[in-house]
């Protein structure tokens, strides 16, 4: 299966081969607990310090606000769950965008049924935040907003430093703190980031989307704020995540954020221009195409449309049989009946969210790449929209 | 060659379907399920002494969606309309080598998209429709 061409990086990343000959010492040659006084755990433990260091330097955190964590959603769960408890005194009232990952929103479901409110915050139609909204959102019980870096279907990037000013003037007012967190999984190691800039209090990442392992990831949580831990046990992580760390993980993790940093620059002068043709490409080649998200404030990685008048998962099929990998909004690759809550929140309608379409593109993409999706997409379209009884052009 | 979750005779009917089209003056059409649920199944049939002489379909919808309205139009063609009356979405996806458990709906409006166009035929000749015959409105469960 070599002729194949991956175009869902945003579903994961292939782990790089340098991160890979990181961690392999680190699975029977340097096998120590960190936790143990001996040299066997004194060089694991030297070796997660150094990672921290690194994933701490990719969004210019201090390695001390850094705990590893098993991956994006247990960061976004620690950070939802975490502050609700660590703050119950003080306020029961948290705020989410409509568009945030499930490790957010059914999070945030789960805290409403343990009696807190919640308030979403709707989305225009290019899938944008507005800051407004939120501040007015702001209730003297709120604790937390959680506010997404960008979405990982549509690519939007969302304005987290206007959403903190907000928040900031809010909290001034109220005269008490309201916590900030972003959902940072799609842009950590793909767009440069400095919490302090953002003005977050809580930021999420998880390796396995910029050329990490799986299974790994990390919460900033800014100096002086308090979570209640979700992991009880040892006194790992500065006793904020009890567990035997997952020393493999975290280095390959440590070794993927350097690598990232200094590849980042390079990799989107490479990606723009591609995710540029391909947007241009499918939306002049095939008729009643409609890109999904902002023009222009996206990830510049992301190539989501809506095909009309049929339905993703036929279009993934056949996309598959040639070799292609693509994703979908369609309720039939969700496992669920509804399409994507992202693309209704921006106003779809049903049957043009279940005709959605992701190409993410990634390191390993050429332009061959895209020429190949152009080339091959259009005849799948014409084929499946002539089955389609939705098809004006279809009734012959 | 990969193939998702389905089987390859699923692939075969979905990447081949069998009947794809109109019928022009159908003696029976019918169409169900809807845009929410991402499902749209239509269904033209010709008869002729009570027999299904032509039968073509039209489908909105994912890869089991097709393949199960393609196998159904195969199993009901050259039948007696009773006969057809008596395809079950079980037969169908069971024609089909099985069906991943979340995708039994589609066969489901499979078998009530020949339903509605037997419907529709008996409307016409008899001005009576199917006894009984209700089609989901709703996006279906899974069964």
């Amino acid at each position: 299966m070599s002729n194949r061409t991956y175009l869902d990086f945003a579903a994961t990343t292939p782990t790089d081969p340098s991160v890979l000959a990181a961690m392999l010492p680190y699975f029977s040659e340097k096998y120590g607990n960190p936790s143990s006084i001996h040299s066997f755990g004194q060089e694991t433990r030297a070796a997660i310090e150094a990672a921290r260091q690194q994933v701490a330097g990719l969004i210019a955190a201090k390695p001390e606000e850094i705990v590893f964590t098993s991956g994006g959603t247990e960061a976004d769960n620690q950070a939802l769950e975490g502050i609700a408890w660590a703050n119950e005194k003080n306020g029961n009232h948290i705020i989410c965008s409509a568009i945030e990952h499930h490790a957010v929103l059914h999070c945030a479901e789960f805290l409403k049924k343990r009696g807190f409110a919640v308030t979403v915050v709707p989305v225009d139609q290019d899938g944008l935040v507005s800051p407004e909204a939120v501040a007015q959102a702001i209730t003297p019980k709120t604790v937390l907003v959680s506010v997404m870096h960008a979405n990982n279907e549509i690519g939007t990037v969302e304005p987290i430093r206007e959403i903190s000013e907000v928040i900031g003037r809010r909290t001034k007012d109220e005269g008490r703190k309201i916590y900030f967190h972003t959902d940072a999984v799609q842009t950590a190691g793909h767009l440069p980031i400095n919490v302090a800039e953002l003005g977050v209090d809580l930021l999420s990442i998880s390796a396995h989307k910029l050329y990490g392992p799986k299974g790994i990831g990390a919460l900033y949580i800014k100096k002086g704020t308090r979570l209640t831990p979700f992991l009880h046990g040892g006194g790992q992580e500065n006793n904020r995540r009890a567990s035997t760390e997952n020393v493999p993980g975290i280095v390959g993790f440590g070794a993927a954020a350097d690598l990232a940093a200094q590849t980042m620059a390079e990799e989107n002068a490479k990606l723009l221009p591609l995710r540029d043709k391909l947007i241009k490409g499918l939306t002049t080649l095939i008729p009643d195409v409609r890109l999904n998200g902002h023009a222009s404030v996206r990830l510049p990685n992301n190539v989501n449309v809506s095909v009309k008048f049929i339905e993703g998962e036929s279009m993934l099929l056949n996309l598959d049989m040639l070799g292609i990998a693509a994703s979908s909004g369609s309720a039939c690759t969700s496992g669920s009946l509804d399409p994507s809550h992202v693309l209704l929140a921006i106003g779809l309608p049903h049957e043009i969210a279940h005709g959605s379409l992701r190409f993410t593109l990634g390191k390993q993409t050429t332009e061959a790449e895209i020429d190949l999706v152009l080339e091959k997409l259009p005849p799948i379209v014409d084929k499946l929209r002539r089955m389609s009884p939705l098809y004006p052009g279809g009734k012959k | 060659m990969s193939m998702g979750p389905y089987s390859a005779k699923v692939m075969d009917h979905f990447m081949n379907p069998r009947n794809v089209g109109v019928i022009e003056n159908p003696d029976g059409v019918g169409e169900v399920g809807n845009p929410v649920c991402g499902d749209i199944m239509k269904m033209f049939i010709k008869v002729k002494d009570n027999i299904i002489t032509d039968v073509k379909f039209q489908t909105f919808g994912c890869g089991s969606a097709i393949a199960t309205s393609s196998m159904a139009t195969e199993l009901i063609k050259g039948k007696t309309i009773e006969e057809a009356l008596k395809l079950t979405n079980v037969a169908v996806a069971e024609a089909l080598d099985g069906l991943p458990k979340i995708k039994m709906h589609c066969s489901v409006l499979a078998e009530e998209a020949v339903q509605a166009a037997i419907d529709d035929y008996l409307k016409k000749t008899t001005g009576k429709g199917l006894p009984g015959f209700k089609p989901h409105d709703e996006p279906l469960q899974e069964h």
